[in-house]
């Protein structure tokens, strides 16, 4: 079984398997999220303090952990990249980019949301919403810097030693953003202490979790496709796929 | 042919293949910036002058009541480093890549991280160290006390060469890209900014009586930490923009 | 090709951006012989060159330094290689000894100031010496090369085109040193477009107009 992974290593084999897991996996994320949508929006009860703006945590909350490991993910398929020069392992760590930048953006977007409501403001620098920005903020640089080195390889290659420098400086970043933030904030409230939930409440995040967990596999999946036909176009396997002849 | 003769004979005259030592590399690369930098008077100290002239901009922009500078200060004193620092990133490698100097390194026989330190070093002492001695200077503008100004100073030179150090990073990696400064800007700024917290941090905390020592502290534990990873990164960046 | 080369391509290949430059690429040089790397612009001679220093990571294929294979940055092969590429390699506000100097620290082959002068002189920058490197001419900058080379002890020369604005004089000075190198049991490959001036059993030549693909001629790499 082992020998047989090494067989995906390659764009040619991967390429058909990854399409076979996107539609999976998309599949389950619709699953997941109907159902995590329907106990958020429906099933789970009223909160005391908050009314029913407190729902959004459950868009909330799951899109914040998956901005968190979609950059894990990505540094480790950078490690690859580096360590193994394996070309497939970099078109994955390009792939989970966009990605991973859209879940810290909705994780953003959501917050404000909720503490519009809750706080009466949109934006209250507290502790892990500053840090998600931050995360914005070196997503978009990693996919800066892939726009602007024309060499594909090369272009890996920085994107991944980028991807690893950033990976190692995001826990010292969190840890002085909360510094920072215990410091001026004082006592209002802050996202990351958890109302007190019931056990539904529990049971829709979780739900939303996996619906978003899907969901990041299987765009990566699908967009890891689109690369991989488009920087190996010159091959035969790619041309006769699309039906073109091969160029000179 | 004389040529000839004296051709030979040099060539006779070469003696020793000690291989340069970690810390000879470092001091080979530090001197020749320095001398490089030196004769180059032009663009030395012009990070300083945009810091003064930042610095001094700001107080038009808000109000000149001491509270309202006092509680300014120690955040636009240590943001205006930040952004003089970056002005300057883009000399570090820039001109040696492009005249053959940087890859002459990267094949010579000691080790590129350790020219790569003696650069950064080099690049701290034009830009970062004049920023971090004329702050003070400069903080009395903004009604702060002697010792939030010594803390100020001691901040910024913990701090300074940390942003040297990570900034040489994103340097490296943007060496002949499309979007030059701008594009170092936004790989560099978020790294920058747990320096930013601790160093605008220590000044805070001596503005509110309180000790600085866990912000020094930690600023001094960035600094060895980056000391001794970032020259390794930044000799795989310059590997991959020479290829 | 000799049983033990010195330098060994294995089925080198290199691309730039879409555009495969060249594939299957394989020769050796052994010591005292000089390869001279033919072809018009763009063909990939001075990509060929990198990848042989160790700078450039070819798309496949490997490159062996007396058998053992070198990986780019490999520390055995930069300590063997002297590389004079396309680009100076000098600083402008550097003097012209300066320089010299820095690249002789570089090289790490212990050239002291004297023998430095002698190089300098022998490349005919004696009254020059002193002046920044910004002062001196295209040729008189090649000629700092040439004096590094002199006092350089490395086994394999790359060279980039290194007839490049020499004068008549240079070019003597450029053909005695290789000759010297070569018969000392030196190594070179140089990229050029017009001949070396190399003694011709020294010499071996590689077209890689001739391998670009599509491979339609017929002219085979000596």
């Amino acid at each position: 079984m082992i020998v047989n992974w090494f067989r995906y290593a390659s764009p040619v084999s991967f390429y058909p398997l990854a399409g076979r897991l996107a539609r999976g996996f998309g599949a389950l994320a619709a699953v997941f999220a109907a159902i995590g949508l329907w106990i958020g929006l429906v099933a789970a009860p009223t909160d005391a303090t908050q009314g029913d703006a407190y729902r959004i945590i459950f868009i909330h909350v799951p899109t914040a952990w998956m901005a968190m490991i979609v950059y894990v993910a990505m540094a480790f398929w950078s490690a690859v990249a580096l360590g193994l020069n394996a070309r497939l392992s970099a078109m994955m760590a390009q792939a989970l980019a966009p990605t991973g930048a859209l879940m810290a953006a909705l994780a953003l977007w959501s917050g404000a949301f909720w503490g519009r409501p809750t706080w009466g403001t949109y934006w209250a620098w507290d502790a892990r919403m500053t840090s998600t920005l931050i995360l914005l903020f070196l997503y978009l640089g990693v996919i800066a810097l892939r726009q602007a080195i024309d060499e594909p390889r090369r272009a890996d290659r920085a994107c991944a030693v980028l991807a690893l420098v950033g990976v190692v400086n995001v826990p010292i970043i969190y840890f002085s953003v909360r510094w920072w933030n215990t410091l001026h904030q004082g006592s209002s409230i802050s996202l990351t202490a958890a109302p007190k939930m019931a056990m539904i409440m529990l049971a829709g995040l979780l739900v939303m979790t996996a619906a978003a967990w899907c969901y990041c596999i299987a765009a990566s999946l699908t967009r890891v496709r689109a690369i991989i036909v488009e920087r190996e176009r010159g091959s035969g396997w790619v041309a006769s796929l699309i039906g073109i002849g091969t160029s000179p | 042919m004389t040529s000839a003769s004296r051709l030979s004979a040099a060539v006779a005259g070469t003696s020793g293949v000690e291989p340069p030592s970690v810390g000879g590399a470092v001091v080979f690369a530090l001197r020749r910036d320095l001398r490089v930098a030196l004769r180059s008077r032009a663009e030395l100290g012009v990070e300083l002058l945009f810091y003064v002239i930042v610095v001094s901009l700001f107080p038009l922009a808000a109000s000149p009541s001491r509270a309202v500078l006092s509680t300014l200060g120690p955040g636009v004193l240590w943001t205006s480093a930040l952004l003089a620092s970056l002005l300057a990133l883009p000399r570090l490698f820039a001109a040696d890549f492009a005249d053959g100097t940087l890859e002459q390194m990267a094949l010579a026989r000691g080790p590129l991280a350790a020219y790569a330190s003696g650069k950064m070093l080099a690049h701290w002492l034009t830009t970062g160290l004049p920023v971090a001695v004329l702050a003070p200077l400069l903080g009395a503008q903004y009604a702060l006390d002697g010792v939030a100004l010594a803390l100020l100073a001691a901040s910024l030179l913990i701090g300074t060469p940390i942003l040297s150090l990570l900034g040489a990073i994103g340097a490296a990696l943007t060496l002949g890209t499309r979007g030059g400064g701008s594009l170092l800007a936004l790989l560099v700024l978020p790294l920058y900014a747990p320096v930013l917290i601790f160093g605008a941090g220590a000044v805070d905390a001596a503005r509110a009586g309180l000790s600085a020592a866990p912000q020094l502290s930690l600023l001094a534990a960035g600094l060895l930490l980056a000391v001794v990873a970032v020259p390794f990164a930044v000799a795989a960046a310059v590997r991959i923009a020479l290829d | 090709m000799p049983a033990a080369a010195a330098l060994e391509a294995r089925s080198l290949a290199a691309t730039r951006g879409d555009a495969t430059l060249f594939r299957d690429l394989a020769f050796g040089v052994g010591a005292g012989e000089a390869l001279t790397v033919r072809g018009p612009n763009g063909c990939g001679k001075t990509t060929l060159l990198r990848i042989l220093a160790g700078l450039t990571e070819p798309a496949a294929g490997e490159v062996r330094w007396h058998g053992e294979r070198m990986h780019v940055g490999d520390p055995r092969l930069r300590a063997a290689i002297a590389f004079n590429g396309h680009l100076a390699g000098l600083k402008d506000e550097l003097t012209v000894e300066e320089n010299l100097a820095a690249w002789t620290a570089l090289d790490g082959d212990g050239a002291d100031a004297g023998a430095r002068s002698r190089a300098l002189a022998g490349a005919g920058l004696a009254r020059r010496a002193g002046l920044p490197a910004r002062a001196l001419s295209q040729g008189q900058r090649r000629r700092i090369g040439l004096a590094r080379l002199a006092l350089s002890r490395r086994r394999l020369w790359l060279l980039d085109e290194p007839l490049t604005a020499l004068d008549t004089e240079a070019t003597t000075l450029l053909a005695d040193l290789l000759r010297r190198h070569l018969d000392a049991g030196g190594t070179v490959v140089a990229a050029s477009h017009l001949p070396l001036p190399l003694p011709p059993e020294h010499g071996a030549e590689l077209d890689l107009a001739a391998l670009r693909e599509p491979a339609r001629s017929h002219a085979s790499a000596a």
